[in-house]
This record gives structure tokens, C-alpha cells and sequence, in this order.
């Protein structure tokens, strides 16, 4: 246990919106000195606990106590004055102002109305020195990565002397190596007396970062747990309030002799010119999960438009059922039965403002049922989507709701019920389970399996190794639109992979 | 006439007082996009401080008092578009459209109210043009000397406000939090700084430079209110202020050029150099906008939330 004295405390935090039910009854400790997770899924209620500490919401009763005092913080600017720092999940940076404006941003030094600029470029330079966060107190924010961009954020709170530093799913946007440094960071940090508070959905980080974890669930505290005896089965588990598979249970399964989908040779321009892919080949066949791992901006995104018939190919050809596809639209290739489960469900799978029903119908919606004649048939398109929001779970009041208003695991489940029901032959999945929660994941790849085990062939593009490991039956590795090796899971490694999708190899 | 005898001083001079109400404007419009408000309001807010200033200098007696109570009732005028922006989260370009309608029939309401006629106001016993005064020793320097040394009042306030807005942008703290605002105004809220506060004061500013951009074309340029005066000027100060990067100085530059525009189709109207219908002129100067416009505004970037709505849940328990 933890016997440094409480820094901050609520006490039975409620928090009623207009409709939902926020939080309800939250009490949690921060010690001096630690690392505290906070850990929930999607809308479990963990940011607005958040922003009420931070003065951004007022609860609807409950108190907050800091160093053992009672305080009510109506607006941010009382919560910074009181040593609370906030480094928000989506940067509060102004894009293209410096370092240094951005840090001293309304708490400037200098008399009057002028800003002293010299002493505001020491004062940054002594505190990233002091922390070991070097970055260039002169550079502007839109040149920076978002490594380096989060450190400035960190930067920014420290030069409020903030002694309690809040950080909002901090890893969400960092590459691997970017991860680590942030670690090194937090510890350091920590170390140095200031109490951190973690927000995550990642039970990873929780494992890896903090000594203490809190867990969320729909609003209110499901548990508090030593991070040290606590195992991620049983994180995920208070999570979610059910028992989850992390890794799914892949059966064997006899793939089909006949390829369904075959790439031969294929090239494709970049878009900005140069070759984007060169000389693809691929073949899936029925019933099995062709994986194609690699870093982001190797060609995944121009081999998914290439095959789906929104990107011209250079040369090469597209076969399905041993037919030539290449030459026909992207209407024509999804009435032969090719699916589609785009990476950004956003820009891509979905139009957000329109309702379920009308997105499941998209793409068919020439057709029978979903139309007739000239007109869209609105009972028909409404009742086959109820048929899909029972079978595939999706939580939502009815077909009408505008997919808008889904999480982000239930719009998946939208795209992934309208893919599955049309029983393609050949589906590609783009990255499906980006920034879902452990329990949308294990039902997304569970459902997958499904479909391979129904005998269709299914193109799973991932960035993810995790994922690529626990579907796929042949993982393919695709470095500077190349592919680069073939593997078998089962005769490989996540860290093999890994040295292939960096150029390496033995 | 021949016709490069037009291109002389005189043309220069013009050029900067017929650039002037555009260049008030135009870096009023600066300051407010770099708030984040869009303000294609300031045609009708330079139309009222026009009407206001006249009627008060003709009852005063004053044009300076004139020149005050034009500013503040553009200022006062603005603040309606700051109101329903801001606080009621309208869209920015609705309420400025709104705005200008409103400003058109408002001044012919009370011109017929207050003359008794719609049209064109008594004309004032005393312009501000009079004060017209040669700065010693820097108006002698040939050709900048008459053009920017040797001006009337609200013309030199002009140039002084360009100078004090740069100033104001790059190195005061409201000036920070100002362009943080129309920037990413969350990261201003965050940090305590009221977001609203700043764009209020974005809008306010326009507000009092078209006030004193309509009080210079009713009392220091002319004498007299004559409804629809401002001609364009407070939507082509729109075109200099993005051609200028949304920088008073850069606006400035470019509300000269417009006036350069302006003088120039006026002397080849007056003196009818070339063999055309002298029409044609007019549109020159419009025609000049759009080039400008066209050629300028894919290389300046407009600050990121401009005319984005902000909005903060301020939870009601």
C-alpha cells in the first residue's frame, strides 16, 4: 500500500447530462508521489471525471478535497492556480505558434500588456532542462512531432507548477517508440514528487505505467486494484463486467484449393506520384485470414482502394473467382460479392448523419429489398436492419438512430453487419478494431473468424501485430510497397515480423 | 490629355485617400478573423458610422464629435454581430448578411426620419478635411512626402492604428491570446483564458475601424451622408484583408492598391484617355479585387477556427 498522504480525493462524484448518467458516485485517492490509472472503456465515465476535477464541468453533488481541503473549481483557471495540470488526449497546442508562446499561453510573463519574450524563452529552456524534456523552445507546434508535441503539453502544466498532472489517453497517438520515451518521462515525473493520473482503455499501459489502478465502469467504480497483483485477464474483466477473451481461440480450419481473390503483379501509383505499390502478388483463398502486416504509409492504404477499385491501377491485375476484375467500378465489384470494412469508419465506412438503417442499405441500395422501382423501400431497409442490430448486438435504440450517435464499437459492428449479410466471398477488413474497447475487439475478430470459417477469404490489413497474430492464417509483410515475407504464425514471432516490417530480416 | 500625365503624385495621393476607409476596415477585419469571427458585417457597420457621424457633427456643430459618435455607434452596431455569434452561436455569414440589410434600411428609416427625405443629408458647415497638416521636414521628401506626410486627420489615425495593431498582434498578451482564439480556442479555455472574451473584442474592434472608416467618408472625404456610400468598400476590405494574410500590415499594403485601383479608374473616367465608354472604368477597381483575390488567397492561410462556432458545456448542477 501506499503510504504517502492523499493529494486529491472525491467523494461520491455525480455527474447528470441531460440524458446519460456520467458518473455516479465516484470516490478515488490520488497518493503523493504515484501513478494512478484510471481505467474504463469508451463512455464508462472517466473523462468527465476528469474535467470536473479540472473545473472545465461542475458535478451535481459530491466533493473534491485537495490536500485535504474542500474545493469547488468553477473553472479551469481555479483548477491550474491549485497545482492541477491537464494534458488533454487531443493537444490544446495552437498549431502555428512556438513552443514557447504556447507554453506561457495565458500566463505570460512581462509587465503590463507586453510580453516579456526573452525571459518567457529561459523559462521554458530552464524547465525543459530541469525535466530532461528537451525541445526547441523556438520551433512552431505544426513542425513538431506528436511526441514531441505532448511534450510541450507536459511542459506546458509544469510551468504552471502543477503538482498533479492529469494526462488523457496519452499513448493513444504515439508510435511504439514514442510510447517508451513517454514512460521514461511519467517516472521521472514521478520521481520528482509530482502525482499523475493516467486515463486509459489500454490495459497494457496500465500494466506497464502505473502503481495503482481505478476501474470504471458505466460511470461508476468497479474496483480498485494494486497494479502490481493484478493480472490484465482480471483488468479486463472489471472492464467490461464480463469475462473477455483477449486473444480469440482460432480453430483449424481446410482453407479452399481454388484462390477467390488473386493480386498479380500489381502496381499503383502514390499520390504523389512514384510507385505506392510494386509488383503485388497475393492470393487468399476460401476460408482462410491472409494478414498484411506493416508500418502505416507502406501501401496499405492504396492496396485497399486498388482492390475496392477507388484507385487506378498502374499495372498488374485484380482476379476474383478467377475473373479479371481490374477494369470494372467499385459498384460493380461489390455486386460480385467483394466486401468491404474501410480503416477510417468515419470519412469512410459510414455517413454519420444518416441512420442506420439507410448506411446498412448503402452500396445495395439500388436493389431489392432496399428498393423499388424508383423509390427507397423504408420498411423493408428498416425491418432487415433490425434483423442486423439483433444479430450483431449492435447498442442502439432502433434503426432510425443517425449513426452519429454510436460509440465507436457499435458504428463497427454497423459496417461489419452490412459486409457480413451481403455473404461476401471475398471481404477486406482495413484495420477494424482502431481505438475500439477490449470488449468491442474480441466480438469484432470473433465475428471475422466466423466469416473465414463460412469458407469466404478475408484480406485483414493491421497495424496491429496483436491482431495480425490472432487471425491470421498467413501473415504477408508489406515494407515500401513491396512484399517483403511470407510467414506462418505459428512458426513466427511478433518480434520477427517486427524486424521485417523495419526492412530487416535475418 | 496624354496619357501617362495621369501617373503622377497626385494619382498616389489619391490612391492612399481612397484606400483609406478600405485599409480601416481591412484591419479591423484582421483583428476580428484572427479572433475567429468572420464580419462581412462591416460594409453596413462603416454605412452607419457614415450616417451617425454626419447627423451628429451637422447638430454639434463638430466634426470631431461627429468623428467620435461614428466610431462608437459602429462599435455599438458591432456588437450585435458579436452577440449573436458569439453568445447565440449563429452562423457568422447569416448575421453579417443581416447585418448589412439591416444597416441599408435602418439609415433610410432615419433619414427620412430625422430629414424628412431619403438620399442625401445636409451637407456639414466644417469637414474634417480641413485640418488637412503638412508634418514638417518628412513632408518634403519628394513623392512619400505629399503621399503619406501631408494627409487629413483620420488618414494619419490610420497609419498609426496599422502600426499599433502589428504591435498588438505580435508582442502584447492579449494580442496572444487573441490569435490563440481563432486559432484553437479550446486551448485557450483550458489554460483559463475566456474565449468569448476575445472574440467580443475581435468583433468590437472591427466595429469602432468601420465607424471611423464610414466617419472618413461622411465628414473628412465628403461633407454630406448619401445613402449606400461605402460602395463595396467593406466587402473589398474582405479581399485585402485575406490577400494581406489576414495582417494589418499586409491588408494595409493592399487597401492602397485597391485605392490605386479606385484613383486610377477615376482619372481615366475624368480625362477620357482612352477611347471607350467611360463606364467600363468603374468596374476596373472590382476588377482589381478579384485578381488580387484569385492569385492571393490559395498562398495565405486564414487563421484554423476562423468563423468556427466555440461552445463549452457549462453543466447546470
Amino acid at each position: 500500500m501506499n503510504t504517502q498522504p492523499v493529494i486529491l480525493e472525491t467523494r461520491k462524484i455525480v455527474k447528470q447530462f441531460p440524458k446519460v448518467l456520467a458518473n455516479s458516485d465516484v470516490s478515488i485517492q490520488l497518493h503523493q508521489g504515484e501513478i494512478l490509472a484510471l481505467l474504463g472503456e469508451n463512455g464508462a465515465g472517466k473523462s468527465t471525471l476528469m474535467n470536473i476535477l479540472y473545473g472545465l464541468y461542475q458535478p451535481s453533488s459530491g466533493e473534491i478535497y485537495l490536500h485535504g481541503k474542500a474545493v469547488n473549481f468553477r473553472s479551469p483557471r481555479e483548477a491550474i492556480e491549485n497545482g492541477l495540470g491537464m494534458v488533454h488526449q487531443h493537444f490544446m497546442l495552437v498549431e502555428n505558434l512556438t513552443v514557447t508562446e504556447n507554453i506561457i499561453l495565458g500566463s505570460e510573463p512581462g509587465r503590463g500588456l507586453t510580453i516579456d519574450y526573452a525571459a518567457a524563452r529561459r523559462q521554458v529552456k530552464e524547465l525543459s532542462e530541469r525535466y530532461s524534456l528537451k525541445v526547441n523552445p523556438d520551433s512552431r507546434i505544426e513542425d513538431l512531432s506528436v511526441g514531441l508535441q505532448q511534450r510541450v503539453e507536459i511542459l506546458k502544466a509544469l510551468y504552471r507548477k502543477a503538482s498533479v498532472l492529469i494526462l488523457d489517453e496519452p499513448t493513444a497517438v504515439l508510435t511504439p517508440q514514442e510510447v517508451e520515451g513517454f514512460f521514461t518521462v511519467a517516472r521521472r515525473l514521478r520521481d520528482d514528487g509530482v502525482s499523475i493520473i493516467i486515463i486509459t482503455h489500454k490495459l497494457e499501459e496500465v500494466k506497464a505505467i502505473s502503481d495503482r489502478v481505478y476501474i470504471l465502469r458505466r460511470g461508476k467504480v468497479a474496483g480498485m486494484r494494486e497494479t502490481s497483483t493484478v493480472s490484465k485477464e482480471e483488468l479486463a474483466t472489471l472492464m467490461v463486467g464480463r469475462e473477455v477473451v483477449l486473444t480469440v481461440h482460432r480453430t483449424p480450419h481446410q482453407r479452399g484449393q481454388k484462390p477467390v481473390f488473386e493480386l498479380k503483379n500489381l502496381s499503383v501509383q502514390g499520390e504523389r506520384g512514384g510507385e505506392a505499390l510494386r509488383d503485388v502478388s497475393l492470393s487468399v483463398h476460401p476460408g482462410e485470414v491472409l494478414g498484411i502486416a506493416g508500418v502505416d504509409g507502406n501501401g496499405q492504404t492504396e492496396l485497399a482502394e486498388a482492390i475496392m477499385g477507388l484507385r487506378s491501377v498502374a499495372a498488374g491485375k485484380i482476379i476474383h473467382k478467377g475473373e479479371l476484375v481490374t477494369g470494372l467500378n467499385t459498384k460493380k465489384r461489390i455486386h460480385r460479392g467483394i466486401g468491404c470494412v474501410p480503416s477510417d469508419r468515419h470519412r469512410h465506412g459510414l455517413v454519420l448523419p444518416m441512420t442506420i438503417s439507410e448506411n446498412i442499405a448503402m452500396g445495395l441500395h439500388r436493389d431489392k429489398p432496399n428498393a423499388r422501382f424508383f423509390s427507397l423501400d423504408y420498411p423493408a431497409m428498416n425491418s432487415s436492419a433490425n434483423a442486423l442490430i439483433k444479430r450483431f448486438d449492435i447498442r442502439a435504440p432502433g434503426p432510425l438512430t443517425a449513426a452519429e450517435q454510436l460509440s465507436g464499437g457499435n458504428q463497427q459492428k454497423v459496417i461489419l453487419a452490412r459486409e457480413i449479410s451481403r455473404k461476401p466471398s471475398f471481404l477486406l477488413v482495413n484495420q477494424p478494431t482502431r481505438g475500439l474497447d477490449v470488449g468491442a475487439i474480441e466480438y469484432i475478430h470473433s465475428e471475422i473468424l466466423r466469416m473465414r470459417d463460412a469458407d469466404a477469404g478475408v484480406l485483414l490489413i493491421s497495424l496491429e501485430l496483436e491482431e495480425i497474430f490472432s487471425l491470421a492464417d498467413r501473415i504477408l509483410v508489406l515494407y515500401e510497397g513491396q512484399i517483403v515475407k511470407e510467414l506462418k504464425p505459428e512458426n513466427s514471432s511478433e518480434k520477427e515480423v517486427g524486424l521485417y516490417m523495419m526492412g530487416g530480416g535475418p | 490629355m496624354e496619357f501617362f500625365s495621369i501617373f503622377n503624385t497626385q494619382l498616389l495621393v489619391a490612391a492612399v485617400r481612397l484606400g483609406t476607409p478600405i485599409m480601416l476596415a481591412a484591419i479591423g477585419a484582421s483583428i476580428c478573423e484572427r479572433s475567429g469571427v468572420v464580419n462581412i458585417a462591416m460594409e453596413g457597420i462603416m454605412i452607419v458610422g457614415a450616417f451617425v457621424s454626419v447627423t451628429v457633427a451637422l447638430y454639434s456643430g463638430s466634426p470631431w464629435l461627429g468623428m467620435l459618435a461614428g466610431v462608437l455607434a459602429g462599435g455599438l452596431y458591432s456588437l450585435l454581430h458579436a452577440f449573436s455569434t458569439v453568445s447565440l452561436h449563429l452562423d457568422h455569414v447569416v448575421s453579417g448578411a443581416v447585418l448589412n440589410v439591416l444597416a441599408f434600411g435602418l439609415t433610410r428609416y432615419l433619414m427620412v426620419l430625422i430629414y424628412g427625405h431619403p438620399g442625401t443629408t445636409d451637407v456639414i458647415p466644417v469637414n474634417l478635411s480641413e485640418y488637412q497638416f503638412a508634418i514638417p521636414l518628412l513632408s518634403r521628401i519628394p513623392v512619400l512626402g505629399p503621399v503619406f506626410f501631408n494627409q487629413t486627420p483620420i488618414v494619419y489615425m490610420s497609419f498609426a492604428l496599422v502600426i499599433f495593431f502589428t504591435w498588438f498582434l505580435r508582442k502584447t498578451k492579449i494580442g496572444l491570446h487573441l490569435r490563440a482564439a481563432g486559432e484553437h480556442p479550446m486551448a485557450l479555455e483550458t489554460i483559463g483564458v475566456s474565449v468569448y472574451k476575445m472574440r467580443y473584442l475581435g468583433v468590437l474592434v472591427s466595429g469602432l475601424a468601420c465607424g471611423l472608416a464610414g466617419a472618413y467618408l461622411s465628414i473628412e472625404n465628403g461633407a454630406s451622408f448619401t445613402e449606400g456610400m461605402s460602395s463595396g468598400k467593406g466587402f473589398i476590405a474582405l479581399a485585402a484583408m485575406i490577400s494581406g494574410g489576414w495582417n494589418p500590415i499586409g491588408a494595409a499594403l493592399f487597401s492602397v492598391f485597391f485605392g490605386f485601383a479606385d484613383a486610377l479608374q477615376i482619372r481615366f473616367q475624368v480625362f477620357k484617355v482612352l477611347a471607350v465608354p467611360e463606364e467600363l472604368f468603374i468596374i476596373f477597381p472590382y476588377i482589381a479585387t478579384l485578381a488580387a483575390v484569385a492569385g492571393l488567397v490559395r498562398r495565405s492561410r486564414p487563421p484554423k477556427a476562423d468563423g468556427v462556432d466555440f461552445i463549452i458545456e457549462r453543466a447546470e448542477g
